[in-house]
């Protein structure tokens, strides 16, 4: 047997919104066999990796926390993508946004005042802007493969913060752990309802850039230029776009978003800087980009949908005694299936018997 | 002389598996397919590897097994796009992030235990020659698979019919399909052996170089194999070349830490990486040469029309 694609006459409305349903129950069809040959039984899995986390309120803010990094990025990365600009460094552009967000706590410690957090926040999206910026220029001014350099940078970022944490940032204070001073209390990104759990505004931040660029790619001229030179870059060309440009665009746009994040992340959930900040959010935020179809809106749904494999990781691991890489290997799954189930957009599927073929040779 | 040979020596074993996954994904981009999943079938090999040579003791059935592992968990990437043409970028990553995941789950309980390392070449009278007989004939046998490798895929890319129908496919898949060749089975063979080829590097990595299996262990070699890719033009000799280079940057960063030189090891560290961005300036630089060497339909879905 073999499979063949069909060319659809147009796309499919109907798939094209329901593929990443049929992803995600195709990743718990595939998540039900690894859990039973790891000797578990699904049910019981299922129940505590994807109920168990989200059943209670201070459990949904952790949800908040885990989703807004996601989403803030995948945001960022959606304008990328669409623009067919590979921007896969999120996590380097992530940590440098918490590095540089983070000197004014770290640097100037006992600086206090209502204006401490907004400073913050921009320049954490200034670092991470900058960072991305490499990448940007190097492919308009050098031609160079951006997937390879901006992966390159996320290794440099990750030293980089290390160096910083065990040297000339680490806390004179700190028991020699490699971790900063812990931020004073207007350094610290607040919470929403401390009444009920720990999410933080960081939350709110990825909501409204969800929006924001939701109305950019679909209300402003801007978002009309990403999508044409994202599907055809001549006739962006005969339309008097400049790709260049746009390589900037996409990538300080994504690392702004990546640095917000970061710093959002260190000032919020962590409230110092540590050897490692992420557990992967940069890679993670391109799952979330494609679950979501590029869609901001798309991307918050997505992005809730992958904080909670990473709750249900720790809460395996917890209770089931399972490596919580199990998070890991569902999200690469989803990537996968949802990947997969895209083709059934643009084609249909025929399933070819090696008698109908035999025939078709014969004529 | 005697330091000499043995800086050599830790640069052959640091620049093989470079030069194994690049030289497996050279032949998958001569192809026209752009498989950024290197990294996701290194760390798979390696754990495959390591976890047949722990359980079984014999390190070469843990080599054959990394193979196999990168082989099969390529086949994953070639049914996503190939046969559903999906988007070759975004499934190549989907291979790196599903293998790094999954290869920490299964190594879970080989994390710390001693593993086996495949024994160095001896051969009596041979070996013991100064100088030349360590770097000829006592090396770890993945070395000298890689040289092999060097010289088979230049040869068969360059000597025979099928490596010069393949390299017309990279350049032209519909001409290709129009004169009647195979383009879908020659791409899935040619991924499949980059698979090998990845898997057999990241073997290499949990069998020769650090015999034990560390989580995420590859440390981005597989990117760097893809950039030495777009280094070597897509030429197998220069691939060779550029993986010694940046082995030798590998161990040259290493002793420093060793010598204690005043200088932040983090920087040190990120050498290596730093090494790769400068690399890629220094070849993508001349547009119209790139274009010249890069496959023309790399990267691009092909769907046939029946």
């Amino acid at each position: 047997m073999r499979i063949e694609l069909v060319k659809r006459p147009q796309r499919s409305v109907l798939f094209s919104a329901l593929s990443p349903f049929i992803a995600f129950v195709l990743t718990i069809v595939a998540g039900a066999i690894l859990f039973a040959l790891l000797g578990v039984n699904p049910l019981t899995a299922f129940g505590i990796y994807f109920i168990e986390p989200v059943s209670q309120v201070w459990q949904l803010h952790e949800l908040a926390i885990k989703a807004a990094p996601l989403i803030l990025i995948a945001v960022g990365l959606s304008v990328c993508y669409r623009a067919n600009i590979w921007n896969i460094g999120a996590e380097g552009q992530f940590i440098l946004g918490g590095i540089v967000g983070s000197i004014v706590p770290v640097m100037f410690p006992t600086l206090e005042g209502p204006l401490v957090l907004p400073l913050m926040l921009l320049l954490g999206m200034v670092g991470g802007a900058a960072y991305a910026a490499i990448p940007a220029f190097l492919k308009t001014r050098f031609n160079t493969n951006e997937i390879l350099t901006s992966l390159m940078l996320v290794y440099v970022a990750q030293l980089f913060l290390d160096w910083l944490v065990r040297g000339p940032w680490r806390d004179p204070q700190g028991h020699g752990f490699p971790q900063t001073v812990q931020f004073n209390a207007s350094a610290i990104l607040p919470e929403l309802f401390p009444s009920s759990g720990r999410a933080n505004w960081g939350f709110v931040f990825a909501l409204v850039a969800a929006v924001l660029v939701w109305i950019l790619m679909n209300r402003v001229l801007k978002g009309f230029e990403v999508r044409v030179l994202g599907s055809s870059p001549r006739a962006g060309r005969f339309a008097g776009f400049s790709l260049g440009r746009m390589v900037f665009f996409a990538f300080m746009l994504s690392g702004a978003l990546a640095g917000l994040a970061g710093i959002s992340e260190v000032s919020g959930a962590i409230n110092q800087l540590q050897p490692v900040i992420s557990p992967g959010y940069g890679f993670t935020a391109i799952i979330v980009a494609f679950l979501g179809r590029l869609n901001p809106l798309g991307i918050v749904a997505a992005g809730l949908v992958l904080a909670l494999t990473y709750l249900g990781g720790e809460a395996v691991q917890s209770a089931l005694g399972i490596s919580d890489k199990v998070a890991r290997v569902f999200q690469g799954m989803l990537l996968f299936f949802v990947l997969g189930c895209d083709t059934l957009i643009h084609y249909r599927i025929r399933l070819v018997g090696f008698g109908a073929s035999r025939i078709e040779e014969a004529r | 002389m005697e330091i000499a040979v043995n800086i050599l020596l830790t640069i052959a074993t640091a620049a093989t598996p470079l030069l194994i996954a690049a030289m497996g994904e050279l032949v998958v981009e001569r192809s026209g397919v752009l498989n950024l999943g290197v990294e996701g079938m290194m760390i798979m090999g390696a754990v495959g590897g390591f976890g047949a040579g722990y359980l079984t003791g014999s390190p070469w059935i843990g080599l054959l097994v990394a193979v196999a592992m990168g082989a099969v968990f390529s086949l994953l990437f070639a049914f996503m796009t190939l046969t559903l043409a999906t988007n070759q970028v975004a499934t190549g990553l989907s291979l790196t992030l599903l293998g790094l995941g999954l290869s920490g789950m299964m190594g879970t309980s080989f994390v710390g235990q001693p593993g086996e390392r495949l024994p160095n070449l001896d051969i009596p009278g041979l070996t013991s020659i100064p100088v030349v007989g360590k770097l000829f004939f006592g090396q770890d046998p993945v070395f000298y698979i890689s040289i092999a490798l060097t010289i088979a895929v230049a040869w068969f890319l360059f000597r025979t019919r099928t490596g010069l129908t393949l390299r017309s496919i990279g350049d032209s898949h519909t001409s290709a399909h129009a004169l009647g060749i195979p383009v879908l089975r020659y791409r899935y063979l040619a991924v499949v052996f980059g698979g090998a080829c990845a898997g057999l590097a990241g073997g290499q990595l949990s069998l020769v170089y650090t015999p034990q299996w560390v989580e995420n262990m590859s440390a981005g070699r597989g990117w760097i194999a893809l950039a030495l890719v777009v280094f070597a033009s897509w030429r197998p000799w220069r691939v060779l070349g550029g993986a010694y280079i940046f082995g030798a940057v590998w161990i040259g960063q290493l002793h420093a830490q060793a010598f204690g030189i005043p200088v932040p090891s983090q920087l040190l560290s990120s050498l290596p990486y730093l090494a790769t961005v400068v690399v890629l300036v220094l070849i993508s630089r001349n547009k119209r040469l790139t274009m010249m060497n890069t496959p023309a339909s790399l990267g691009q879905p092909f769907v046939p029309d029946r």
